[in-house]
């Protein structure tokens, strides 16, 4: 079984777009990780079935008993994120400055102070439209660990493909280089860059392999939007050459993108042209490089 | 006056709104612009500006004093982040699981585990006439994003006057992140895209600023493609739709190189009229 995660660095590049058109292609054979649970959209294009979710806790929030509080202070002197203002002649905890470190609750004379376990979100297996099983989330509002609930989702992918005897996951991870992308790149055997021609995209592409070389895992790439700007287009192949990325190939410019996901399709499912063909090969160029290994 | 501008979905035009907007206000006044999407900076792509000044951002994390140290294992017991493992005549420490609470450092009974700084990542700040350009990025493999927006928004406050129009462009996504950049804000922007991806991420970025106690309104990027749903959500949730700025090969084409877009595409600049008149008008 064979992990091949797809990044991106800077959003909107398309990475979801082509991360659900291979998920098509490969059918009953992959199972479907989306781990870009800050903003998770695949779901949008698979049709899953929402058939088991589970709630995901994780971390600690502190919760001070008004009864038991002397007013001492000691709790907000320690706590290095200023979670436990005054408020109203109150001690009261900060939800979202609340790091769950438990400092205070160690600290409190009174055993005032404890730390309840929180619901950062909810995770889903899924039956989707080709058949294949999907595995999603949401994370909650403003939720931390979110590289928490990224390697929950991903064990859960890597389990079910292990125990149906699957031969490949896919994993569409988040955009960024902090600790989701880290959590999403960690094992993995391959991993597609999907990147467009902008001096944005190329600045995040280079931040982001940078990350990837220190995982030691080889990398490939697609331009996207590869005729928007040649002579960007140009520096990106560059760039691969140097640092012996594969290039998996070249898309055009094309609005079909978006055109498809208003109908709630894959664009292998939408389009009958030349970028259905080399979404096509450029999979099959995958397949081909994660096997021969 | 702190305007943040903000996305669910990535790559939807916060930097090239963040940008312009700082560009378009800059022809009238002073205005200070800061980019918080320190893991991936873009900003200064589009804005050159004169290097003024630099600065290591540092996190402190503890320090095993071997020679201090009695192994009596309250370190590994106070840290609820695994990031103090106590070994069998060792105590090793994971600096990217620390979230620097102190706790292990200052319950320790011997001393043996002092704070110590920890490099992050950088602060650049630029000038461009009336154009104040500040800009941190974290170092690639620091996991946590918080710490350096936070220390950012610190620099800010404590170089520029209160009143001082400034804005910030903030991550994509909604987790802690994106809390740390709009926590402050007195209004922020939501760029979106009319496709069902911008949609749904919307959704869930309007969810996050309602329960921050937010006011917010929000600008259509690429209008014209996808479709109406985006439009016709934000009238059936009585949320301000500001600002429209068209789908355009052209404007994609001037993004890509990293220039701004406002004086060169006719109706843009109409467009940023109606986002100054709005936020003037409602803050």
């Amino acid at each position: 079984m064979k992990e091949i995660v797809v990044i991106s660095g800077k959003g909107g590049t398309g990475k979801t777009s082509i991360t659900a058109s291979f998920a098509y292609l490969e059918g009953k054979d992959v199972v479907v990780a989306d781990c870009d649970v800050d903003a998770a959209d695949m779901h949008l294009l698979m049709q899953p079935d929402f058939a088991k979710s589970e709630d995901f806790f994780s971390g600690e929030i502190a919760v001070i008993d008004q009864e038991k509080c002397t007013k001492c202070g000691k709790c907000a002197d320690v706590c290095r994120f200023d979670a436990i203002p005054v408020i109203n002649d109150l001690y009261v905890v900060q939800p979202l400055d609340c790091e769950g470190c438990g400092y205070c609750a160690r600290v409190c004379p009174e055993d005032a102070i404890t730390n309840e376990s929180q619901n950062v979100g909810k995770w889903y297996i899924s039956t989707i439209k080709t058949g294949s099983t999907m595995v999603h989330a949401r994370l909650g509002i403003g939720a931390d660990n979110s590289g928490k609930l990224v390697a929950k989702v991903k064990n859960e992918a890597k389990q079910i493909a292990k125990e149906n005897n699957k031969d490949y996951i896919i994993i569409d991870g988040s955009p960024g280089t902090g600790c989701p992308v880290v959590s999403s790149l960690s094992g993995a055997n391959f991993v597609i860059l999907v990147t467009e021609p902008t001096v944005a995209g190329l600045h995040d592409l280079k931040r982001v392999y940078e990350l990837v070389k220190k995982f030691h895992i080889e990398a490939g790439c697609i331009i996207n939007k590869s005729d928007l700007n040649l002579q960007v287009s140009g520096e990106i192949e560059n760039f691969l050459k140097e640092e012996k990325i594969i290039h998996i190939s070249s898309l055009p410019y094309d609005e079909t993108f978006t055109t498809a996901m208003t109908y709630g399709k894959t664009i292998v499912e939408y389009d009958e042209g030349n970028l259905k063909e080399i979404i096509k090969e450029s999979w099959e160029k995958v397949i081909g490089i994660v096997r021969g290994r | 006056m702190k305007i943040a501008i903000a996305s669910g979905k990535g790559g939807t035009g916060k930097t090239t709104l963040s940008t312009n907007l700082a560009g378009y206000f800059a022809e009238k006044g002073e205005v200070i612009l800061t980019d918080l999407d320190v893991e991936e900076p873009n900003s200064g792509l589009f804005i050159k500006g004169e290097f003024v000044h630099k600065e290591g951002k540092y996190n402190m994390i503890p320090e095993w004093e071997q020679e201090k140290c009695t192994l009596c294992g309250l370190c590994q017991e106070v840290c609820n982040f695994h990031a103090v493992i106590q070994l069998v005549d060792q105590i090793m420490i994971f600096p990217e699981l620390c979230h620097g609470c102190y706790a292990c450092s200052e319950l320790c009974p011997v001393d043996a585990l002092p704070m110590v700084p920890k490099k992050m990542g950088e602060l650049n700040h630029f000038q461009k006439d009336k154009l104040t350009f500040v800009e941190s990025r974290l170092d690639i493999g620091q996991e946590q994003a918080v710490p350096l927006i936070s220390q950012t928004n610190e620099y800010i406050d404590k170089h520029f006057h209160k009143e001082a129009l400034k804005l910030y462009d903030s991550p994509p996504g909604t987790s802690c992140p994106v809390i740390e950049a709009v926590k402050n804000a007195d209004f922020v922007i939501l760029v979106t895209e009319p496709t069902p991806f911008g949609l749904h991420d919307l959704k869930l970025a309007v969810d996050t600023l309602k329960e921050l106690k937010k006011k917010f309104g929000v600008v259509v990027n690429r209008y014209g493609i996808g479709n109406d749903d985006v439009v016709n959500y934000c009238k059936k949730e009585n949320i301000a739709l500001i600002a429209k700025i068209p789908n355009s090969r052209r404007i994609a084409e001037l993004y890509s190189r990293g220039e701004l877009i406002y004086q060169k595409i006719p109706g843009v600049k109409h467009q940023f009229e109606e986002i100054e008149k709005y936020i003037f008008t409602n803050i």
